[in-house]
């Protein structure tokens, strides 16, 4: 009964909420090594999906090729219905500004200060603001959403690992973006850190209305944020559902990322 | 025959190494004229490098001229030739021993400096955070150091030569008790337009090899903090090895020119 209501459920959505991102057919290789074969995904409008897989099954590649920082073999990748595979440069830096990314090690340049860290990204998208826009303005509202204010002139090397997340994350709001994609967003990070950091992707989705894709292999991280999952093995997308579902599966390869 | 095997496969690398460092050079000036101008940052790089790079190229220089003199004194004393000192010493310093030491401290100094501070930057996911930002990091971060080596070797060559000139007046007026006035008119008399002019077009080839160098191995770096450090070492062996072949060429082209 449950079932054919998430089922219900899910069709609902994918009839009212339109999809910001899709991935169709998905193929990239290097040399003999085939890490995805076929991938597909959907993100709708103001979701959270997370994909899991284990440590080199394509989580990362999928991601770089989303945002152009590499170049699919075969596939159709379409962002707000743009497919970023057929365009121009000028036109995906364009795009990129609704495109917030979250590294895995946060990537904060390290000879700028946090403050320079945030305006960085306003320099290429100053059209996407008033002409009056106010850069001080801009920085400060977006560390105050990650409660780090205080550490507006301070320089990366003297940030903890929890506080670079924040700034990372930070500078990635900074340009108000539809689709944030997460990258291992809790890793290397101790527990109490991680939920503080899984908190404040729930708290930035519900402020800024995002959608948002998380790469990770965090149970928990997934359990507490993921609306949908979907599990990447052998390079495609092997399982879909929500987080109980996928707990409750049989299969083997789905029951190894869940047991503790 | 593995000898073999191995030196055809390091040729084969050499040269594709040559062919990617010349699509690098292409692409370098093609971004040069287009906008937007990174003026700010070109400005930091000339103040970082030259600032930087001035008291050891001042050392070294003033070293240059006291060994130089030292050396070549008694010899000249021995002949007779003592007066020809100055004239020596300034036309040596000025056509090649200047430019060539300064360009080979800087290679070590500045080379191996944006080598690994690129490198540290690819390897952090820094380069590829710029570009998800909508930024050109080819542009900010390869375009400006190229063209701030470029300006800034050939004012570090002047530096550098009037200090090995007055390291060599030292000597002179020590030992053979040469006035300032005296030693410089018989310098300034026995260069021509032709020992300058040159030496300076040599010192902005010196000054864009090693801002190419050091970019291409930093940009390009391996994964990995060994990758970081390979790509700072073998920027300066690399940059070394170019450095005397523009030297060659630089000194067989003035030639056919002194013939004409």
């Amino acid at each position: 009964m449950r079932k054919e209501k998430d089922i219900a459920t899910i069709e609902r959505r994918e009839n009212d909420r339109s999809i910001v991102l899709q991935i169709k057919d998905l193929y990239k290789s290097f040399g003999d090594n085939h890490v995805l074969n076929g991938f597909n995904m959907k993100l709708y409008q103001g979701e959270n999906l997370v994909i899991m897989g284990k440590s080199g099954s394509g989580k990362s590649v999928m991601i770089k090729c989303l945002v152009g920082l590499m170049e699919a073999d075969k596939g159709i990748i379409s962002v707000m219905n743009k497919d970023i595979t057929q365009l121009d440069q000028n036109t995906m830096d364009d795009l990129r500004a609704d495109i917030g990314f979250l590294f895995q090690g946060s990537a904060l340049y390290d000879s700028m200060t946090v403050r320079e860290n945030l305006e960085f990204p306003l320099r290429r998208h100053t059209d996407k603001f008033n002409e009056d826009m106010d850069t001080d303005e801009l920085v400060e509202e977006a560390l105050n959403n990650v409660g780090l204010i205080d550490a507006i002139d301070l320089m990366p090397s003297e940030l903890s690992g929890g506080m670079k997340r924040r700034v990372a994350l930070a500078r990635t709001l900074i340009l108000k973006p539809k689709i944030i994609l997460y990258d291992e967003p809790t890793s290397g990070l101790d527990p109490i850190t991680a939920k503080e950091i899984i908190l404040l992707m729930q708290q930035i989705q519900e402020t800024y209305n995002t959608s948002a894709l998380i790469i990770t292999h965090d149970v928990d991280c997934a359990r507490v944020i993921a609306d949908r999952m979907i599990l990447l093995i052998d390079g495609i997308n092997y399982a879909e559902g929500n987080f109980k579902d996928l707990a409750a599966m049989d299969d083997p390869k789905v029951k190894a990322f869940f047991k503790h | 025959m593995s000898y073999q095997v191995s030196l055809t496969y390091n040729l084969k690398s050499f040269f594709v190494e040559i062919g990617e460092l010349s699509f690098f050079a292409g692409r370098f000036f093609k971004e040069l004229f287009k906008r937007p101008f990174e003026f700010k940052e070109l400005l930091r790089q000339c103040y970082f490098m030259g600032n930087k790079s001035l008291l050891l190229v001042a050392i070294t220089g003033f070293i240059i001229g006291l060994v130089l003199t030292l050396q070549t004194r008694p010899t000249l004393v021995e002949f007779g030739a003592a007066s020809w000192m100055p004239s020596m010493v300034g036309i040596s310093i000025v056509r090649e021993i200047g430019p060539m030491i300064t360009a080979l401290v800087c290679a070590g100094r500045i080379g191996s400096g944006i080598g690994a501070e690129l490198g540290s930057m690819r390897v952090t996911e820094q380069i590829d955070a710029m570009e998800v930002s909508g930024t050109n990091p080819f542009k900010y971060l390869v375009v400006t150091r190229i063209l701030a080596t470029t300006l800034m070797l050939p004012l570090l060559v002047i530096v550098g030569d009037a200090i090995a000139l007055y390291g060599s007046f030292l000597v002179e007026n020590l030992k053979g008790n040469v006035s300032f006035m005296l030693y410089f008119n018989q310098v300034f008399d026995a260069l021509e337009f032709g020992d300058i002019v040159p030496a300076t077009i040599k010192s902005f080839f010196f000054g864009f090899a090693i801002g190419l160098v050091g970019c291409f191995k930093g940009y390009y770096c391996k994964k990995g903090t060994a990758g970081v450090g390979k790509a700072a070492n073998s920027a300066v062996v690399f940059t070394s090895l170019l450095l005397f072949i523009i030297d060659f060429i630089a000194v067989f082209v003035a030639d056919i020119f002194y013939e004409l």
